[in-house]
């Protein structure tokens, strides 16, 4: 990351009011993800059938669904399955793409065009449709949706970080490097690593709410999270399911998800403009 | 520009077979045969057999390879044991809605986008052109289907001027097309935004240019040089795109299309992905994925047609 300090780069983002107000709301949802046991009134998965369809009132602040449910300590919890998956996912697809990018940009010829056809079979696939693929054969869970998130995300990162590392080879301070007979290891870890990791966080960081929109969808589908650990998705496909008894579900269940995708967009944009104004217009899509 | 054809026609088809083996490899990886996970654990050892020789799942692995990739090739995608017909005349049946959709969706956003962004430059640096960058950023960042739940809630349950699901009657083009009207409008609202960045973005480059120059120093009005010199060449990156757009956006129709129980591709897929019908997952999949390469590169060898720069610049 170019000089800029941690400090300078958080005054960049509250000057700017559409940053300020995604770190809001993404400071708003890590809490909730946090703190939910502390936070959340109710167990998410207890049921209480005599309480069904509440609507919102004192006792459930955000009403109870069609097995009487919290709604609000569902949606809590939903935001721990969500940015836990996310982050987990979105870290594991960074690593692997930094890893194969570097080796690609680094390593010999053959294995370089071998890598940049694997990521270009992989990044012309038609995302949803290779995500119910790996499904089909999986099986829906937490631990596909994350393969899948991996998957995807891997050509992205990689062509990225290769593209960086190629671009740092010619580099003088490379050629010194190499000149004074330092190992290849020694030049990837201490000398690339550091400069072509400030691009990719931001990257990330671009992707998260991607990949919330991509859970939440799929465990709408019920191919997702399963059922009944709370995930916004399926949250909103119960509330679908009782539109007509309960319009007041889907209403409360698609906030969450329009908050946190938008707080996360804004936040991503404004870290973009505040640390790299090169990599702008890219991301989202 | 045939070398360049070549190369391209030829990167597309090695990414299909690629694509193809991945799928067939993962299948086999996993453990569970797919005959006894669809039938469930009720299953006699009679009825699985059955099925597996339908399935033609008793067959040597490579044979089955071999068999897959022969009978695709010729048009053949298999056949389905649950519905009892050729997996491909189901595609056919479903895709045509699809497409409707899809290209019902892209075809408002890219009205509305083109003219967001044009009003973004001719307003630009001012509030209004703010503004319109995060109303774009906001549009792109909603889940579609999350737009989708929304509008079937106000307008077909509270309003009631359109209806919730379905595709309308068939042989009735006005109930086809109001069925249409929402699902079209959740599946775009993403893109409206994204078209209308793209567009800003491509205009103000355009802007900088010398014929712009002299249309200003004729003394045109700003609002006639944006929008009759500088969009007529904005405009071309722009559609480059939509062949990518609409790609990506029939595959991303899956969610909307579950939402309005529309039948399409969607529908097709995620029912057959619940029920693990392979034989259906894998034929959808494998024609998405060559109807979206076929429209990516048919695009990209129209641009390298028009434009040499292109051509010259594809290296590999």
């Amino acid at each position: 990351m170019p000089s800029a300090g941690r400090k300078t780069v958080l005054r960049a983002l509250l000057r700017d009011p559409m940053a300020a107000l995604g770190l809001g709301l993404v400071t708003l949802f890590v809490a909730m993800a946090l703190f939910a046991p502390w936070i959340a009134p109710a167990d998410p998965i207890r049921l209480n059938v005599v309480e069904k369809f509440q609507p919102p009132s004192l006792a459930h602040l955000a009403g109870t669904d069609q097995l009487g449910r919290d709604l609000l300590s569902r949606i809590i919890y939903g935001a721990r399955t969500a940015l836990s998956i996310a982050i987990t996912a979105v870290g594991l697809a960074g690593l692997a793409g930094l890893v194969l990018g570097m080796i690609a940009g680094f390593g010999p010829r053959w294995l370089d065009g071998l890598l940049v056809l694997l990521f270009d079979s992989l990044s012309s696939l038609p995302m949803i449709m290779f995500a119910l693929a790996v499904i089909t054969v999986m099986g829906p869970g937490t631990g596909t949706l994350i393969l899948v998130v991996v998957l995807v995300s891997i050509p992205a990162y990689a062509r990225l970080i290769r593209a960086q590392t190629l671009a740092l080879a010619g580099a003088d301070f490379i050629v010194a490097e190499r000149a004074m007979g330092a190992s290849g290891a020694r030049i990837l870890l201490r000398h690339m690593l550091p400069n072509v990791v400030g691009p990719l966080v931001i990257l990330l960081s671009m992707d998260i709410p991607v990949v919330i929109m991509l859970e939440a969808g799929l465990s709408y589908l019920n191919l997702g999270v399963r059922p009944p650990t709370p995930s916004w998705g399926n949250i909103l496909y119960d509330g679908y399911t009782s539109l007509r008894a309960a319009p007041y579900m889907v209403m409360i269940a698609g906030l969450p998800l329009v908050l946190s995708t938008l707080g996360f967009t804004f936040l991503g944009e404004g870290l973009r403009d505040a640390l790299d104004p090169r990599l702008q217009g890219r991301g989202a899509r | 520009m045939l070398r360049y054809a070549i190369k391209r026609i030829a990167l597309a088809v090695v990414i299909l077979v690629t694509v193809m083996l991945a799928m067939y490899a993962m299948v086999f990886l996993v453990p569970g045969d797919p005959a006894s996970l669809a039938l469930g654990p009720r299953a006699t050892p009679e009825l699985k057999a059955l099925l597996r020789e339908r399935m033609g799942l008793d067959e040597p692995i490579l044979w089955q390879v071999w068999h897959f990739f022969r009978s695709a090739l010729t048009g053949d995608l298999g056949y389905d044991v649950w519905s009892k017909r050729p997996v491909l005349d189901q595609i056919l049946e479903f895709f045509p809605n699809t497409l409707i959709l899809g290209v019902a969706a892209l075809g408002w956003a890219l009205a509305l986008g083109i003219a967001l962004g044009a009003a973004a430059v001719v307003w630009r640096d001012t509030w209004a052109d703010r503004l319109l960058g995060v109303v774009s950023v906001g549009l792109i960042s909603v889940p579609a289907f999350v737009v989708a739940i929304y509008a079937i809630l106000i307008f077909a349950v509270w309003l009631r001027w359109l209806p919730a699901i379905g595709a309308g009657t068939p042989g009735d083009p006005a109930s086809q097309i109001r069925a249409l009207i929402l699902p079209a409008f959740a599946l775009g609202v993403g893109w409206v935004g994204y078209l209308a960045r793209l567009v800003r973005a491509s205009l103000l480059e355009v802007m900088g240019e010398n014929h712009i120059r002299t249309a200003r120093a004729f003394g045109l009005p700003e609002t006639r040089v944006v929008l009759r010199y500088g969009l007529r060449v904005a405009i071309i990156p722009t559609i480059a795109l939509l062949a990518v757009g609409l790609g990506s956006i029939l595959s991303s129709a899956v969610f909307v299309e579950t939402v309005f129980g529309r039948p399409g591709i969607g529908t097709l897929i995620t029912g057959a992905v619940q029920k693990r019908n392979y034989p259906v997952v894998m034929g959808t999949v494998l024609f998405m994925t060559a109807f979206y390469l076929f429209i990516v590169t048919a695009a990209d060898l129209l641009i390298a047609r028009l434009d040499p720069r292109v051509r010259d610049a594809f290296r590999r």
